[in-house]
């Protein structure tokens, strides 16, 4: 009864902070107790790299191109996270039985998320380091950074505005059963297409490149693009500035719509029983 | 000698049936996940941008040249690469879907049925959806892009053998990644992928091997698949063959020769290494294991 009473309940954001180091623990944990992460994970978008590296080499494009290619190599490893470890994983949640009791427990889902969020990009952006870094080496890429701080910058809005997109898809995927890994499936190869992973995005018409950067990822890689390579600023779709502008924006827009995206679903899935229907 | 012969009849049955079934199987959880339109998008929309993504990469740096004969070479080396994913993820993907995801692989081997078999029929579908793919992709190509494609000028008898061998050694190399995934607890579920991407890069899909370094144009050379794909390359463009920067001092019939054997020797290792897999597997209690990874 007194080791009862002595017992310190988090409640409010105290709760909400505990439940966001919670599930970003096993993610941030996980990298360091599992090791097999560091073949699979960073070998497979490695050798995807790898093949659009030796397609410029024998087309004998700039070198510039390279880098172009390792970047987007790297930057694949965030993307390939958001589909597979934030917008399906309440989806994988239900299918081993944790969703229900997130929605059973007293702290907020958006904690969860957020925690989520938190976890794998922390795993992710080692991932994409290790990725950048040997690319870098092997293919000896060039980089003439114009301001780090504007760079820094950049990344983390980017990230910020990626991961509440994710936030936002996870709500979504929600009510999804087998459908989830389709579609999850689905947006790999066309997202790497209209972002511009292995090319400049300026390469397409404005308006395709303008409904292309509603993908975070896209103006984020443009703008260091524009930030690391000397020629980056030619072949840029729109200033540096501009696309922080609009990365902040889609921020802003992309958190606040998770916010609302995920009580609307949450109580969505509730009322239509689709919390625990796995296999359906 | 006549039961013999009746057994060996019956035992032919059951494989067949086996394989049927586990196509059927196959198909339905390929494509019963949503309507009919939402199938063929996906079906189209996937390979269609990993084509265009290559395609885009040409036509910046090759000033929108798509008569050359490197486009081509690019082109349906890409378009037939999805075949070869399909073909070696398949069986391990009917693995792990079928012991992790519908938990049905212990009921599966307690049947009276051929494992490699069913997990053969169970790839199947994959591999039709992505025939299909193949040929969305091609049509686009001709479509779009004026890609030489012929169907009178195709040599459709190359293709047929080349294709019959370059599957057999295909679905061997699936069943080694299958029968290794019955012993992997942990990532599993990137084997397949991972495999297919260093392919990619190892069999000159969308790049002659010279490209690579010395050292690893050797990797090239040992991967039946390469020879695969310039056998398809000849057999679909025969006037632009000698265009072709792979294998040009091999004729079609050497490099049949050397896809014949090497799905000999790829069938009778992949047997082998299944059974030992399948060995390990039991022994350890792998098939009913989930791993919720």
């Amino acid at each position: 009864m007194a080791a009862q009473a002595k017992m310190i309940k988090n409640t409010g954001w105290r709760l909400f902070l505990q439940t966001v180091i919670g599930r970003a623990y096993p993610r941030v944990i996980g990298t360091q107790r599992d090791l097999s992460w560091l073949f699979f994970d960073i070998f497979f978008p490695f050798m995807s790299m790898i093949g659009y590296v030796f397609v410029y080499r024998a087309l004998q494009a700039p070198e510039e191109y390279i880098g172009f290619v390792v970047m987007g190599g790297a930057m694949t490893a965030f993307w390939v996270n958001i589909l597979w470890s934030m917008s399906s994983q309440l989806y994988w949640e239900k299918e081993t039985g944790n969703l229900s009791l997130y929605i059973m427990s007293p702290t907020s889902m958006m904690a969860i998320l957020l925690g989520m969020a938190t976890g794998g990009l922390f795993a992710t952006t080692v991932r994409a380091l290790v990725i950048v870094i040997v690319g870098s080496l092997i293919f000896k890429v060039a980089y003439v950074v114009t301001s780090f701080w504007l760079l820094f910058a950049v990344f983390s809005l980017t990230m910020v505005a990626l991961y509440g997109m994710g936030m936002m898809l996870a709500s979504l995927f929600m009510l999804l059963n087998r459908e989830a890994w389709h579609l999850a499936n689905l947006a790999q190869e066309p997202i790497f297409l209209l972002s511009g992973f292995y090319f400049p995005i300026s390469s397409f018409n404005f308006w395709v490149s303008l409904t292309a950067s509603l993908i975070p990822l896209t103006m984020g890689m443009d703008a260091m693009r524009q930030l690391v390579f000397p020629s980056g600023a030619t072949l840029g779709f729109l200033s540096v500035t501009i696309e922080v502008l609009v990365l902040s924006g889609l921020s802003v827009l992309f958190l606040v719509a998770a916010y609302f995206m995920l009580r609307k679903m949450e109580r969505l899935a509730i009322r239509e029983g689709r919390l625990t229907d796995r296999l359906n | 000698m006549e039961i013999a012969v009746e057994n060996k009849d019956l035992r032919l049955k059951r494989f067949w049936k086996t394989f049927k079934t586990s196509a059927w199987l196959g198909w339905q959880i390929e494509s019963n996940w949503t309507d009919w339109f939402l199938f063929i998008i996906y079906s189209i929309v996937k390979p269609i941008s990993g084509a265009a993504i290559l395609i885009i990469m040409y036509s910046i740096v090759s000033s929108q040249d798509f008569s050359s004969p490197i486009f081509a070479y690019i082109y349906l080396g890409n378009a037939f690469f999805i075949i070869v994913g399909a073909v070696v993820q398949g069986v391990s993907w009917g693995v792990l879907d079928d012991r992790e995801h519908y938990r049905t692989l212990k009921y599966i081997y307690i049947a009276p049925i051929s494992i490699p078999i069913y997990l053969m029929g169970r790839s199947v579908a994959n591999f039709g959806t992505r025939v299909v793919s193949v040929i969305i992709t091609l049509l686009f190509g001709v479509i779009f892009f004026k890609l030489p494609l012929s169907l009178a000028r195709i040599d459709w008898g190359l293709l047929t053998i080349a294709s019959i061998l370059g599957f057999i050694v295909m679905a061997d190399m699936g069943l080694i990644l299958g029968g290794w995934s019955l012993i992997i607890k942990r990532n599993a579920w990137n084997l397949g992928e991972t495999v297919g991407a260093a392919m990619f890069i190892f069999s000159g899909a969308v790049f002659p091997l010279s490209v690579l370094p010395k050292a690893l144009q050797v990797v090239g050379y040992a991967i039946p698949v390469s020879y695969w794909l310039t056998l398809v390359r000849r057999a679909m463009m025969p006037e632009n063959a000698q265009a072709f920067p792979m294998f040009a001092e091999l004729s079609n019939a050497q490099l049949l020769l050397i896809l014949g054997a090497a799905a000999i020797v790829f069938t009778i290792v992949a047997v082998l290494i299944f059974r030992y897999f399948d060995y390990l597997a039991r022994e350890r209690g792998n098939i009913d294991m989930v791993s919720n990874y």
